[in-house]
């Protein structure tokens, strides 16, 4: 146990990247998947190239995306953001499905209703379906999230800094604790993440609430 | 760039042999199999016993929440306690095929419990009305009517499987993952990314065949070619009625599994 005490701010740091590795890629593919879902939903006949196509995607094993990306970005190997790009397309992948079912799912009246108040275009997905979407959406960032913080670990074995490295230098050390703080790490950053999408989603639909 | 990995991937050592491309296919294709048999032996009866009955259901709750412990972490955790108790040549594949079966049991039991608890409740009524017995109205009715979901399981164990048999290669099982491997210990790129590629390719393959399969083998009554759920395949009017359809199928659906 002193091993963990005595390195408890390289693993902070490492912790820290890690999530910095597994959250920035999660808001950039958020952001991206919104319109993306929101085109697959409105223009059915190219849901099937959006939603096909990003599944596709995500089918490519996680080690062989990063050792591709330089070749995509042109990036030296070494280089983060052969990591960021890797994952914001995993994040995609896993949210443009939920984009298009989180719209479809709002109730089919309600859009009439606010249609009728005189709620439009932009104004209607803004104000009524985005805020109506956010449960099925939270409960797809949640597996994203926990997908992502998995996923960064791997690209530890290509020489990324962050709680993977644990992982691998434990094992070439024989070192059972060393692979003991990767793993409890990732699951507490995990467990982070969740906690941090499900009080989002709390703070946002103050009617789930009302009248309990 | 491209030429180097161009030239790698046809040079014609590339083509024969142990360390042949075929060879690391088939290889990676077995083990996967392999594990994936193993996994669905125990996974889905167990799912679709506990969406059957019931009872239990705190192991699908544990099976998803393991989902969260990264493949990688299992890996080197289980191959180093496990691998020295093996004293044969199975040392290396031991503990790598442990690890594929357990990433593969959780999307296989929540695709069969979730297939299970979205049988339509009048379609079960009816069932036991036609004096079918629990058995039968688990194999005639129950089965059938998962299968869309139990096969959509399969698809994402696979996937799961097949990268996690790629990083594999850093704790010596064979299979494409070696190229990947043994290129970054020799800094030899063109390795590397050639490797990547193909195995890049395996899986879009490998997940292509699952597509097709599910597509014949789903009963055409279900969801299959005669009535398509949602996703904007039909007229807009007849969404109203559905509208809730494909957010509860992709809030059970185990295509978000933990990858790799």
């Amino acid at each position: 146990m002193t091993w963990v005490w005595e390195h408890l701010g390289d693993i902070g740091g490492y912790a820290v990247s890690h999530a910095l590795l597994a959250g920035i890629p999660l808001l950039v593919g958020l952001l991206i998947a919104l319109p993306l879902g929101w085109l697959a939903r409105r223009y059915p006949p190219v849901a099937s190239v959006i939603v096909g196509g990003s599944s596709l995607l995500y089918t490519i094993p996680s080690l062989a995306l990063f050792i591709l990306m330089p070749l995509v970005l042109g990036s030296r190997i070494l280089d983060a953001i052969n990591v960021y790009v890797a994952m914001t397309i995993y994040t995609v992948a896993l949210l443009v499905r939920t984009v298009a079912d989180a719209l479809g799912a709002v109730p089919e009246s309600t859009r009439q209703a606010a249609t009728a108040m005189g709620y439009r275009g932009f104004g209607r997905l803004v104000a009524v379906d985005l805020p109506l979407a956010v449960p099925v959406l939270a409960a797809g960032l949640r597996v994203a999230a926990v997908s992502n913080v998995s996923i960064v670990s791997v690209a530890s074995l290509i020489g990324y800094p962050q709680l993977g490295y644990y992982l691998t230098d434990g094992y070439q050390r024989s070192f059972p604790l060393e692979i003991g703080v990767g793993i409890v790490g990732c699951l507490l950053l995990a467990l982070l993440f969740d906690g941090a999408i499900r009080v989002g989603e709390w703070a946002l639909t103050p009617w789930a609430r009302a009248g309990r | 760039m491209l030429t180097a990995i161009w030239v790698w991937l046809t040079a014609p050592e590339q083509w024969s042999g142990t360390r042949g491309i075929p060879n690391r296919v088939l290889e990676h294709l077995g083990y996967s199999a392999l594990a994936l048999a193993i996994a669905a032996a125990i996974a889905i009866p167990l799912g679709l016993w506990v969406g059957h009955s019931g009872r239990a259901q705190w192991i699908v709750t544990a099976t998803n929440a393991a989902r969260a412990v990264p493949s990688l972490g299992l890996l080197f955790a289980v191959a180093m306690l496990v691998g020295p108790r093996i004293s044969s040549d199975l040392a290396y594949v031991i503990p790598s095929l442990v690890v594929l079966v357990l990433l593969a049991i959780p999307p296989l039991v929540s695709g069969a419990y979730a297939g299970v608890r979205a049988v339509d409740p009048a379609v079960r009524d009816a069932a036991y009305g036609m004096g079918m017995r629990p058995r039968e109205v688990l194999r005639q009715v129950e089965v059938p009517c998962a299968l869309p979901l139990v096969l959509s399981g399969a698809r994402a164990a696979t996937l799961q499987v097949i990268a996690t048999a790629t990083i594999a290669a850093a704790v010596s099982l064979g299979g494409l993952g070696r190229y990947l491997i043994d290129g970054l210990a020799v800094r030899d790129y063109a390795q590397m990314a050639g490797g990547a590629v193909v195995v890049a390719l395996l899986a879009l393959v490998v997940d292509i065949g699952w597509g097709l399969l599910t597509r014949y083998a789903v009963s055409p009554g279900l969801s299959g070619r005669a009535a398509k759920p949602a996703r904007g395949k039909h007229p807009a009017g007849e969404d109203v009625g559905r509208h809730d359809a494909p957010a509860t199928s992709s809030a059970v659906l185990p295509t978000g599994s933990e990858p790799r």
